[in-house]
């Protein structure tokens, strides 16, 4: 009895580490649609992109992850300013499928440019050394590492919420996803805003893919999985919403992590099954707001 | 204090404004009147910087500032109060008024509320929840925060009931004393007569009439411009 109370907990642990990453991938994605109205289909490569950078700037030393990945995220911040000033700028007077486009394009020069700098094999970084041992949570090995995926992404949690609901930065940018123009009339730099917000949603996606890093072997590829992935996130929690990024996230982490019990060879059937139940029920997604028509 | 030279302006094919020359002097109440469609709107738009100007010059003090853009032209004291008032209807009366307050004037939130007690009392309620006449005295509030140097102030009184467009004028006239310029755009010619100073009449975009209010409101061509 005890030891399938461990056994749950461990797969409880293991759903919350994958919700992890999906958090911090699906949120910028969702922040960044909310502000700026634009899809980015280069979401994911962003995140591919963190796992490579974070493979260069440690050099191969595990040792290297903490202050590497704060590199990364640096990088990620400037990568995220420097985009949105040359690329979509131009592009948000234009129709819908032209900015479709770009962020696919986007995808595309990521995934060769990776291919030009790192090869397509695989790249791999171990966890640091304090973490390679598992821990043992009710007579279950838990690997440490995950402890640490799933403390990342709570900070970041709370400390998005923080900024967003107690800042006059955060009021901005929950301004600027009613009513862009209005924001701007009021004397809000809305251009300075709209690329800060879109740093900050690419910082994430890059901290993202950093941190599974010494878990998983990063290869080009994993930039479309990631981005379709954080796709079905926010369809089901709610585009435009950080909880219902957290709340898409746990719920896929989590069906993911049971659904290898109950039918290992097609668990991601089960994720799927939600996101078509949430789309038959709640098109806008468990937390999203329904469109409302404006008077 | 403002000025428009030769103005055009328009969206897409249609142009709306044909060369408009007006001027707002400090501390005067102007009328911007016209019947529906003449271009009001559109003028103010241009004013702040939502609309681009496709020729001619808006000046702040004498100062070009037609290739500014609207957030730059806002807090350089330009302060607009949008006809669709344009509420933030996700966030609280008070969070529609945090985000746009800027020191360096008399206006604060206590001072709006002070101005609008109304406000508030509903000050955590949702901008998607008020009534025609709370969101008219939210978009005014949210606008005076910002401490702007003047107002363009577009249809105030649309759609308010009678008792309502009374409380709006006495608040106009009060801006008005405390030397406030303001120009504004009105259909309702009875409510600009005991407030503005001067007035200018427009027709399909283009300045038909202007004077100073008292001549106009004799004025016959004025009702027939306005379709009274
Ligand atoms: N967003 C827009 N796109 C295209 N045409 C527009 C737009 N807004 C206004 N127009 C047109 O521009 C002209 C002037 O409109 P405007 O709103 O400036 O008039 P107005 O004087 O403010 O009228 P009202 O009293 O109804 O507010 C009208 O013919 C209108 O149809
Ligand atoms: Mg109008």
């Amino acid at each position: 009895m005890e030891l399938d109370l461990g056994f749950f907990v461990q797969q409880f642990l293991t759903g919350l580490a994958t919700a992890s990453t999906l958090f911090l991938l699906a949120v910028g994605l969702s922040l960044i649609f909310g502000a700026l109205g634009i899809v980015n289909f280069a979401h994911g490569s962003f995140y591919m992109l963190g796992a490579y950078l974070l493979y260069w700037v440690a050099r191969g030393d595990p040792e290297g992850l903490w202050w590497g990945m704060a590199v990364v995220v640096a990088i990620g911040l400037v990568l995220g300013a420097l985009v949105e000033r040359i690329f979509l700028r131009p592009v948000y007077p234009r129709p819908e499928h032209h900015q479709i486009l770009l962020t696919y394009a986007l995808l595309l020069v990521i995934e060769d440019g990776v291919k030009i700098l790192f090869g397509s094999a695989y790249k791999s970084l171990g966890p640091p050394s304090a973490l390679a041992m598992p821990v043992w949570i009710l007579g279950a090995p838990f690997p440490a590492y995950y402890l640490v995926q799933i403390l990342l992404a709570a900070a970041v949690a709370v400390l998005l919420w923080l900024f967003l609901k107690r800042t006059r930065v955060g009021l901005w940018i929950r301004a600027v996803t009613q009513d862009r123009e209005m924001l701007e009339a009021l004397g809000v730099p809305v251009p300075r805003l709209l690329t800060g917000v879109f740093a900050l949603g690419i910082a994430l996606a890059v901290l993202g893919g950093a941190a599974t890093l010494p878990m998983q072997t990063v290869s080009p590829g994993v930039a479309v999985e990631a981005v379709i992935s954080a796709f079905i996130v926010v369809v089901v929690g709610g585009l435009g919403s950080i909880w219902g990024s957290l709340l898409g996230a746990f719920l896929i982490g989590e069906i993911q992590a049971f659904g290898v019990m109950i039918w290992p060879e097609f668990s991601i059937a089960f994720v799927y099954l939600l996101m078509a139940v949430v789309l038959l029920v709640r098109p806008w997604g468990l937390l999203g707001r329904p469109p409302v028509v404006r008077t | 204090m403002l000025k428009a030279k030769g103005l055009s302006a328009g969206y897409g094919r249609i142009q709306v404004l044909h060369g408009v020359e007006l001027e707002l002097k400090k501390g005067e109440v102007v009328a911007l009147l016209g019947r529906n469609g003449a271009g009001k709107s559109t003028l103010l738009k241009t004013l702040i910087g939502l609309l681009p100007a496709r020729s001619g010059e808006v000046l702040l003090e004498d100062r070009p500032i037609t290739e500014l853009p609207a957030y730059r032209r806002a807090q350089l004291g330009i302060g607009y109060v949008p006809e669709e008032r344009r509420i933030f209807p996700e966030l609280s009366v008070r969070e529609n008024l945090e985000l746009a307050a800027r020191p360096g004037g008399p206006w604060t939130i206590e001072r709006v509320y002070e101005l609008f007690p109304r406000l508030a009392e509903i000050e955590h309620r949702s901008g998607g929840y008020l009534s025609g006449g709370e969101q008219q005295m939210l978009t005014l509030a949210r606008t005076l925060v910002t401490n702007p140097r003047l107002l363009l102030l577009d249809e105030p009184t649309e759609g308010l009931a009678p008792i309502l467009v009374k409380a709006i004028a006495e608040t106009v006239a009060e801006l008005k004393a405390q030397g406030m310029p303001i120009l504004l755009a009105e259909q309702n010619l009875a409510f600009t007569a005991g407030l503005a100073d001067r007035g200018y009449v427009l027709e399909t975009g283009e300045v038909r009439l202007k004077g100073p209010m008292r001549e106009l409101v004799k004025d016959p061509r004025v009702k027939e411009l306005l379709a009274l």
